[in-house]
This record gives C-alpha cells, structure tokens and sequence, in this order.
C-alpha cells in the first residue's frame, strides 16, 4: 500500500557526522525508551527488579519475537504473513494429537516443525508461485489454518504431553536463562547474520526497495519471497513447539490475535511497513520495549486488555514521532 | 453467454444461488423466502461493515479496525441506554453514528496528515479502541433486561415483510451505490485507489478523499455498533472480535481489488451474502460449524486466485488494443 505522492527530496551538502547519525537513529531512538521504561519500571514496582522476575517477563515475547525476526525479512521485502499465529494453532493441534497417539517428544518437535514448514510452504506458493497479493491470501490461509485446528478440536482440548516435552517451554538452560530466551538469542544472531551479512539479506533489501530492479538484476525473487514464507512458516512452527511446551495444552484458539502483536513488533522495531528497510537489531529491541511494558504493566496491576491499548499508542506514537520531527525540521528550513 | 460468464458479479449471483439449490436438496425449506429473508437479516450486519471496508479498500487503504469500533460504540450507546432510559432512540443512533464517524477521523486523520500506511495505523486502534471499550464498561456487560424495550425491538420490527435492520441494509447498500457513482467523492475514491498519481494530476485530493473514506467506514461502524448491540440483546468488550476479517473476506470474495481502485457495490453485497449463506447453511446440513472458519478461508483464497486472474487481463489490454487498433483501423476488436 505504497504512497506514491511525490515527496520533496533535499540533498543536504554534508550527511551530518557519523556519531550524530547512529545517535538519530531508530534503534538508538528506541534503545533510549526501553531504558526510559526500565527505570520508570523499577520505580513504580518494587518488584520488578529481580532476576527470576525480569527472566519471567522474556516469556512474555520469546514466542512472539522468535516469529517477528523472521516476519521482520518478509515485510522488508515488501510481503507480509498474518497467518503465522494460525500456524501455531495447527502445528499446535497436530502435535496434540501426535502426543494423543503416544508419539514421544522428538516426533512431536518434529511434526511441530514439519507442520509449520508445510504452512509456510503453502503461503509461500500462492503468493510467489502465483504472485497473488499477500495480504489477503494470509488472511485466507489465516481463517483455514485455525479452522482446521476448530474442525480437529471443536470445543475440546489437548492436554496429555510427555513430561520431557514441558522442556522447551519451562526448562532453563542455566541459572535465571530460560530455554526460551537462549533460543531467542541465538535465532536473533542467526537472523541478523543472514540478513546483513549475508548474499540472501542483500536480495531481500533489493527486492523490497525495488522488486523491478531486483528482477532486472537476475534475482531470483519469487524463489527469496517462497524461502522466506518457508522461515516464516519454519519460526512459528517452533514457536509453536515452545508455547505448546510452555502451556502444556492445546485448544483451537491458542494463540488469537498473535499476528497483530508480532507485525507490531516489527515495525516498533523500525522495519518499514512498505519494504526496503529495517534491522534485527531493531526488532530485538522491540521485543524487549514490549515485553518490558506489558511485564511492567502487570506488576501495576493493569488488565491485559488495557495494556494492548499501550501497545497500541506505542505502536502509532513511534512511527508518528519521527514523521512530525521531520514536518517541524522541514518548516523551519 | 460469455460476456455474462466474465461478469463477475453475475458469476457471483450463479453461484450463490446453485449454492441455495444445493443446500436446499439437502434441508427443506431453504430456499424458502423466508428463510432466505432470515439470512439477509442475518447478514446484514456484515453488508453494510463491507461496504465501509470497500469505501477504504478503494482508496488504496485498509480498515482494520471497524470491529474495535463497533464494539466501542455499542459499548457506548448500551450504556447511555442503560443509564438513560429517557434518552430517544433517534439520539442514541445519532450518538452511535457520530462516535463512530470520529474514530473513523483519527484513522483518517493519521493516514491523511502523517501518511502512516493505513494498515500500521489500523492496527494500532484496533487495539486501541477495543482496550477503550474495557475501559469505558470497567470489563462489565450490559445485559438485555438494562436495554429499553424500544432500544431492543425496532432493528426487529417488521415493515413490508422484512425487520427494519434489513432496511437499513437495503438503504445503506443503496446510498453506497449512488455516493460512489454518482457524486465526485465516489469518482475521487476510485481515482485515488486505481493510479494515485495521475490522480494528483486529475487534481484528486487523495489524502482527503482517504480521509472522507476512513470516516464514512467509522460511521457505518459505529451504526453497527447500534445494530449488533440490539440484535444479540448484549453489549461486552469482545463482541464482533475479528469480524474486521470477515468484512475484509467480503470484499475479496466480491471482486473488489485489495490494491485499491476496483469493485462495485454489488461485489461486496454479494460477497458478504455469500459467506452469509455459507454460514447459515452449514448447521442445517449437518456439518459442524467449527468447520466454517476453514470453509471461508478456502473461499477467501480461491477468491484471491479468481481475482488476480481477473485483473491481470484488466491491466494489460488497453495499450495492446490502442496500438492494435492504430495499426490496422477500421478493424474492431473485442
């Protein structure tokens, strides 16, 4: 939904220094109010700053942001997957039903995984393999998704896990560090790796600034947009397995509304809703921003719903901050 | 026959209607006038929700959260009913429709003066505004024997054969119609979605004109919000969650071009009807109704598929016929 409303380009004489430019960067920018919420939070509650406490809140976004690095690649190429937290729900109820039939735990990682891949496979061949618009055709696979898991579970649930399988959700790898938020960390650094460092992570930039361009300049771009469906589909097929894990439980409407939080993320976390830019980096500090207010919100006693609220301020504050900056910066000029 | 077969809204009609031939085999009765009246009142609701959907869809844009918004302002004229029973009904819909017109504006307001993508925006006041109606009830319901008598009956009253909440479909569907052929606003949404910039030439004012849809789409929303709140008898924080969805699924199923700038008005009344039937068919013939989320996301996809195919040829044929045309004239070509 791009707006192709001629905008004024000024081409200043000097780019400013480079120290002033990371400093008026997002990240930078967003750094600074996650530190702001840190201290606002250890003041408002005295229970906030304590190790078990504050390794509690990760659980908060380890799911979510898991699934946000890779949507994060998918939305600076300009698509987009809103199915994702229906993905969840189904890989959720095929390993439920796994665990049913008696299937041990690294059967049931796998058909987590698996489902998750074939999920992302399939958004991935109707929107490259067809070139239909993403949105929609997300939004369709969004209400197929859950309404399997709906057609396999109706109103019942899956309950009976192996009690090795609670370690993904429940188990720490050591001392306050979470299973959850070591993965978190590693796939951040797997994420940015392969989106700054590496040929892929170039392509994809390519393609979300100009997929015209990107064609003339031999990309492959149906063939990047399918693989990064794929890690789409692949990263909430294993934040499906931890979330499974940690609630040790299914029902069809686990996960509602996961979409709208972890596309939140991604463009609190600075990746440009309309393609072409964005860091990881960005999104782990976004992850961590949200997670910090919802955490802290909670110690305040603050119900869930009106948290989203925040979120949701924070999300059109954010984004509207820097656009008026720059309106007040060019009447000035 | 084949012009006919191209015709995407007739296609639509055919389909619809084998639809209610089938599930009639199936279940005496349902194709029977007045269950057929049943479901348009069932479905009304989602005709009008759509038709502020396609206003924006039009534009280029997108409305996420006219759900939000129905639950906010029904939230709202429940409780002004509830706590004012004086209060004359006229003026509860006029605070409805007003309530909702003004959220509609700050979405129209962030797309058109600070350019956010309207998606971003949306996103951000549905949740907003769903948190707002939590805070407004404090988590509380407002239950039918709060609601006046009139407040609940008169969507329900039957005029000429049909209740009056099918009117008001049927007066919207109609007003929609006539703004979006007939009146500058509608020539202006459409030029706005269907090539932005020889708009701006055109001297379309594509912010205002997105401005004007996103506040049509509130109002619309917040008159549902009325409606929805009279209809199920019951106001709470969660009522019509991810009905943004179905308004968004109607539209595709009928035709209207999620990059802006294609659709009729009958495309989304249709659609809306389409996933109405389904909806109401599927307990009458036995299937589970868990299964309807699936059966619409189905329908949304292959809708998509259908759409794209559509569209493509739209896209392509004027300059091949033009040059065509200029090479060898005097032949017409179809």
């Amino acid at each position: 939904m791009s707006d192709v409303v001629a905008s004024k380009r000024v081409i200043p004489d000097r780019i400013g220094t480079k120290t002033s430019r990371i400093l008026s960067s997002w990240e930078v920018l967003l750094f600074g109010v996650a530190v702001l919420i840190f201290v606002f939070n250890s003041f408002a509650s005295p229970y906030f700053l304590n190790a078990w406490n504050l390794s509690d809140a990760t659980f908060n976004f380890t799911e979510k942001a898991m699934i946000a690095f890779a949507m994060a690649l998918l939305v600076i190429a300009g698509e987009i997957d809103l199915s994702v937290a229906a993905i969840i729900a189904l890989a959720s109820t095929a390993m439920g039903a796994a665990a049913q039939a008696g299937i041990g735990t690294p059967g049931l990682v796998a058909i987590g995984i698996g489902v998750g891949l074939a999920c992302g496979a399939f958004n991935g061949l109707l929107v490259a393999g067809l070139r239909l618009p993403s949105i929609v055709v997300t939004i369709g696979t969004m209400s197929l998704f859950r309404g399997i898991s709906y057609i396999v579970l109706g109103d019942q649930a899956y309950g009976k896990y192996p009690e090795s399988f609670a370690y993904f959700g429940q188990g720490y790898v050591a001392w306050v560090f979470s299973f959850e938020f070591v993965l978190f960390i590693v796939l951040a650094i797997a994420f940015a790796v392969l989106l700054h460092a590496t040929n892929f992570g170039r392509q994809v930039y390519v393609i979300g600034n100009n997929e015209f361009a990107a064609r003339f300049s031999g990309i492959p771009v149906e063939r990047v947009k399918f693989i990064l469906f794929l890690l789409t589909g692949l990263m909430a097929g294993v934040a499906s397995v931890c979330l499974t894990s940690r609630l040790g439980s299914t029902r069809p409407s686990i996960a509602q509304g996961w979409e709208l939080e972890v596309v939140t993320m991604v463009v609190l976390g600075g990746v440009s809703i309309l393609g072409g830019a964005g860091t990881i980096a960005g999104v782990v500090i976004a992850a961590f921003v949200m997670g910090l207010v919802t955490f802290g919100l909670g110690l305040l006693n603050v119900p869930g719903i009106v948290m989203s609220i925040f979120v949701g301020l924070l999300l059109i504050i954010t984004i509207a901050v820097p656009i008026v900056a720059r309106r007040i910066k060019e009447m000035s000029r | 026959m084949n012009r006919l077969l191209k015709n995407r809204e007739i296609l639509l009609l055919a389909i619809i209607a084998i639809m209610v031939i089938g599930f009639s085999t199936r279940a005496q009765g349902f194709a029977s006038p007045g269950n057929l009246a049943n479901i348009f009142n069932d479905t009304s609701i989602l005709i009008i929700l759509a038709l502020g959907q396609m206003t924006v869809i039009l534009t280029k844009s997108i409305d996420l959260s006219v759900a939000a918004n129905l639950s906010f302002t029904g939230m709202a004229v429940a409780m002004a009913n509830a706590a004012y029973p004086d209060l004359p009904l006229a003026l509860l819909i006029v605070m409805a429709i007003g309530i909702g017109a003004f959220l509609g504006a700050i979405n129209g307001f962030l797309v058109w003066a600070l350019q956010i993508p309207p998606i971003v925006v949306t996103l951000g006041t549905l949740t907003i505004y769903r948190g707002m109606a939590f805070v407004l009830s404090g988590g509380g319901w407002v239950n039918a024997h709060q609601m006046t008598p009139s407040f609940l009956n008169i969507p329900r009253m039957s005029v000429l054969g049909l209740p009056i909440l099918s009117w008001i479909a049927v007066l919207i569907v109609l007003g929609a119609w006539f703004v979006l052929t007939r009146l500058p606003f509608g020539r202006a949404a459409y030029a706005s979605g269907g090539n932005p910039t020889a708009a701006v030439y055109a001297g379309v004012d594509i912010g205002w004109t997105r401005f004007l849809a996103f506040v049509t789409s509130g109002a619309l929303a917040g008159l549902c919000g009325y409606l929805w709140v009279s209809r199920y008898a019951v106001a709470y924080v969660d009522i019509a969650i991810g009905f943004e969805l179905d308004t968004v699924a109607a539209c595709v199923i009928g035709g209207i071009s999620i990059a802006g700038g294609i659709g009729t008005v009958a495309g989304a009344v249709l659609g809306s009807l389409f996933l109405g039937v389904i909806k109401n068919a599927l307990p009458v013939i036995g299937i589970s109704p868990f299964a309807q989320m699936a059966i619409s996301g189905i329908v949304i996809v292959l809708a998509v598929v259908f759409n794209a195919r559509a569209e493509k040829k739209a896209g392509r044929i004027i300059l091949r016929d033009r040059a065509a045309q200029d090479r060898n004239t005097g032949e017409v070509s179809a």
